[in-house]
């Protein structure tokens, strides 16, 4: 028992700052700091000013807010130092000092956003795109009046899946479509439901909310504990404990924060749901190449005659699985892919949404939006649905998820 | 050669000289202070930064306890600039005998520690790393001192009442006229250069070596006993309030947090020589041990640098049977005039930093009385330059500071957030600085890279500010190299290890610091 207290102190966060030899690796690749001097660099915010924190002393840095949360430090980091995870926890401890904003209260919140704007999504929308609204917002929330935003569907993806029954397979895999699907693009859950199905999955679509991601990046720890807590309850009742069924998601930053994030960053190591939830999700891009490497994945794709350029969002490289959205998408005959090596789009959730990060996160994007503009590609394939907004923000070309890609040559 | 002429003659640059120093400067005395090499790099300079609250001693000696608490309490408000108030726990964990706690409560009373007993949950929660399986803890007024802080501040406030204080002057020869002792000649080990002094009371404050400097004033029976302990800094707080051992004093019963760092110490064993430097692998393995029991976890923990203080334990030869001299007494303030019949000179060893005010108050009132006068001593009310505000220090100061300047300063030494106009002024001020010396003012290549990205490029400044020639800057380079590779070759496991083999590739492999020009 001691020995595993020691092992959880020793490779937490703040014990991880240890294994920092000061190779700056971290602050060559951070997206951030290399385009404003707002944010000091993830060494400098993370292994480094760690040690000048006392737990329960005034937070003195406020420049750590500027971090984006992006994760790209923790994942070059050779040494294993918790870099972005010891950034959020400061972050945390600082909103507390100081106190959350309006706007950070209300844009964290997409379960909440989603319900208000579904039902009156023409409203919305319509709001949403006026010049003049979008100026009181920024005024009155500090969203800035260009950040990219996604349009209410007008519809719910769970309504949708409430009204139809998955064939019983005797493989299960649990549906986790996050807040993007639910309010901003159920079509995108449709195509993933019926790419499971045409791979023999019954798929089955407990009653969700947020994982709690947006709170967490914001430094809204409390909020974003319980809200997490609360999904992990419901997959986890929906895993039915059956050993064989897998979670499964498509928004691959929130499959980190169920992965990984939730237990490193808010300190829930400990309980027992989440980490049985934890061990069982997938992002579905991961899952279906398991599948093929294991020879059980339908290739009877149609060809695609396009040129698509993709995107593997940071987060999503957090999983540590490499990129397998690439190659599944290398299965589909006549699609040619182009591989893009920016590391960041910027928007980093809803960073790039705030009045005074907006420009940041469009010169973090730049390098990407160059390339996607010389690549010829027609569209765009991202995993993560806020890069995709921002992607289309800043290039002007459609995005989709890679799944979109594979169900349209499925030709389901 | 030059002659300087002065009431007092203060031999000894760590806390109790410069207290000395403050101390008769503040009494309207003239001063002149000589250190052999630089203030507070002997004993001073090489300890784990603890503040006693006096709970360390309440059990095993009174006396002494109650000098901490009235010292714990005074310096707390004239020295407050150079304290951090971290507060102080002691714990009984399953290695200490459990009805020690019970005679610490009763110690404490007895001799007015402020002590409470809190629940064990509220010490785990405070403190999370500590050891789970303690079963009562303590609240004590412990803290920590930066000592260098205290130090500069005790010569920067003896040298506004007009004192002069001499660094890198070491005393040759003590002056004898007859039965009087009337000053010294110190020597500039760097240019060679020699100063006569004379001063109508020579004061022997140089703790472990005092033995040495009485025999140069022809005094024998000073024997002070250099008692060498460990300590090891771990590479950041792994507990923020000092915790102790809650049972007798021993090895490796204390971790301090200081600065940036916390402290584990230390060891005790007795050596001929007080610049006796060694670190023995098996004390390097019982503090480890010693950590794992306040803390688990201790051993996976990083360590960053390991040091040697030698403490001075007195022992009179010559300590007469009538003498009312409380025996457990930690220092001892010797007139050799009384002691010796030699006039001029007061001897001052023993005892420890928390008590250094004390020391240098009852060192003078011995001064003060063979030279005729009556001047009240006003150590305990005056604050040092720095501290009348009365605030203390706190850890994330430094973060504060640069986080106001974010993009207008240039980093030398990240570890220790140390600019680049922070050296500058160093190097400005003290010309003829080694690396070594402006570490112990900045705080430069104390952090975990000990020095791996720092110190080329202070090198470099130092080169183009100092007009320092390249081959003189390369031998200021090596020197520091040689310096941090001390502390650090001992404790080379785990993180560390990474660390110095990182460091070596770059100081061998990129710059070939071997094969510089020098």
């Amino acid at each position: 028992m001691t020995d595993l207290l020691e092992l959880a102190e020793h490779e937490s966060p703040r014990g991880s700052l240890d294994h920092c030899v000061k190779c700056t690796i971290c602050e060559t690749a951070c997206p951030v700091s290399n385009v404003t001097p707002l944010f000091p660099g993830p060494k400098y915010a993370g292994p480094q000013a760690e040690r000048y924190r006392v737990g329960g002393e005034p937070s003195v840095d406020a420049s750590v807010d500027y971090c984006s949360g992006c994760g790209i430090c923790t994942q070059v980091c050779p040494q294993g130092v918790k870099i972005a995870e010891l950034n959020a926890r400061a972050r945390d401890a600082l909103k507390r000092d100081r106190g959350v904003p309006v706007r950070d209260r209300i844009i964290t919140r997409p379960t909440a956003l989603g319900r208000l704007g579904t039902p009156a999504a023409g409203l919305a929308n319509f709001a949403l795109g006026l010049r003049p609204a979008r100026i009181a917002a920024e005024k009155l929330l500090g969203v800035h009046r260009d950040a990219p935003m996604p349009r209410f569907a007008g519809r719910r993806f769970s309504r949708w899946a409430r009204g139809r029954t998955s064939p019983a397979t005797g493989r299960r895999a649990v549906y986790f479509h996050g807040c993007g699907t639910e309010y901003y693009e159920p079509e995108t859950g449709e195509q993933v439901v019926a790419v499971l199905e045409h791979n023999g999955f019954e798929v089955v679509v407990p009653s969700q909310d947020c994982c709690g991601l947006p709170l967490q990046s914001s430094g809204l720890f409390d909020d974003a504990r319980r809200t997490v807590l609360r999904l992990a309850r419901a997959l986890d009742g929906a895993l039915g404990g059956d050993p064989d069924t897998v979670i499964v998601g498509n928004a691959t930053s929130c499959t980190l924060m169920l992965k990984r994030e939730a237990r490193e960053i808010l300190g829930l190591e400990d309980d027992p749901v989440l980490k049985r939830v934890s061990e069982r999700v997938y992002d579905i891009c991961e899952l279906l190449l398991e599948l093929h490497d294991r020879g059980e994945l339908r290739t009877d794709f149609q060809p695609v005659h396009e040129t698509v350029a993709y995107h593997a969002p940071c987060q999503q490289q957090g999983h540590f699985i490499g990129k397998p959205a690439l190659e599944l998408l290398a299965l589909v005959p006549g699609l040619e892919v182009r591989e893009l090596t920016a590391r960041c789009c910027g928007i980093a959730g809803t960073y790039g949404l705030k009045a005074e990060k907006y420009e940041i996160a469009m010169a973090v994007g730049r390098e990407l939006f160059g390339q996607i503009e010389g690549s010829g590609a027609g569209s765009v394939a991202c995993d993560s649905e806020t890069c995709r907004w921002q992607i289309t923000h800043g290039t002007g070309r459609p995005s989709a998820h890679p799944i979109e890609y594979l169900h349209r040559a499925y030709g389901l | 050669m030059v002659t300087l002429s002065t009431d007092v003659l203060v031999i000894g640059g760590g806390a109790t000289g410069a207290g000395v120093a403050w101390d008769a400067a503040l009494r309207g005395l003239d001063v002149v202070l000589v250190e052999r090499r630089d203030l507070a790099e002997g004993t001073s300079g090489r300890f784990h930064g603890l503040l006693h609250s006096g709970g360390r001693y309440a059990v095993k000696d009174p006396h002494a306890a109650r000098e901490c608490v009235a010292e714990n309490r005074i310096l707390r408000r004239v020295a407050a600039d150079c304290i951090e108030d971290t507060g102080g726990m002691f714990v009984a964990t399953p290695w200490d005998e459990a009805a020690f706690a019970d005679r610490f409560v009763q110690g404490c009373a007895d001799v007015g520690v402020d002590c409470e007993e809190i629940a064990v949950r509220e010490a785990l929660s405070d403190e999370p790393r500590l050891n789970p399986r303690i079963s009562r803890a303590f609240r004590v007024p412990d803290a920590s001192i930066d000592v260098w802080k205290t130090v500069w501040a005790l010569a920067r406030g003896a040298r506004q009442h007009g004192a002069r204080v001499l660094p890198y002057h070491e005393v040759v020869s003590v002056n004898r006229d007859g039965d009087a002792v009337t000053g010294a000649r110190v020597r500039d080990p760097r240019s060679g250069e020699e100063i006569e002094i004379e001063a109508r009371v020579t004061v022997n404050a140089t703790g472990a070596w005092a033995g040495r400097i009485a025999a140069l004033a022809g005094i024998e029976g000073v024997n002070v006993l250099p008692g060498r302990g460990i300590m090891i800094a771990m590479n950041h707080r792994l507990v923020n309030t000092v915790v102790n051992r809650c049972q007798m004093p021993t090895d490796g019963d204390v971790i301090v947090p200081i600065r940036t760092v916390s402290v584990i110490g230390t060891t005790d064993r007795l050596t001929d020589d007080p610049d006796d430097h060694t670190v023995l692998e098996e004390e390097v393995e019982q503090m480890l041990d010693d950590g794992e029991k306040l803390v688990p976890g201790f051993r996976r923990a990083r360590a960053l640098r390991v040091w040697t203080g030698v403490r001075p334990l007195f022992e009179d030869a010559k300590q007469a049977p009538s003498d009312t001299r409380d025996v457990t007494r930690a220092h001892a303030v010797l007139d050799h005039k009384a002691r010796d019949g030699v006039r001029g000179l007061v001897t001052i060893t023993g005892g420890k930093l928390t008590t250094f005010r004390l020391m240098a108050q009852e060192t003078v009132d011995a001064v003060c009385a063979q030279l005729g006068l009556q001047r009240a001593c006003r150590t305990s009310v005056e604050p040092l330059p720095g501290s009348e505000t009365g605030r203390h220090y706190h850890l994330g100061e430094r973060l504060a500071r640069k986080e106001a300047a974010l993009a207008g300063e240039q980093m030398v030494c990240e570890c220790e957030l140390v600019s680049r106009a922070k050296l500058e002024q160093a190097i400005d001020r003290f010309p003829a600085a080694s690396i070594d010396d402006i570490r112990r003012r900045l705080r430069l290549g104390m952090g975990p890279c000990q020095g791996g990205f720092c110190i080329y490029r202070t090198t470099g400044i130092m080169h183009a500010r100092d007009g320092l020639a390249a081959e003189q800057a390369n031998g200021v380079l090596l020197d520091f190299l040689q310096e941090r590779w001390k502390g650090s070759w001992p404790i080379l496991y785990g993180d560390q290890l990474r660390q110095a083999r990182l460091d070596d590739w770059i100081f061998q492999g990129v710059l070939d610091v071997e094969h510089l020009p020098r």
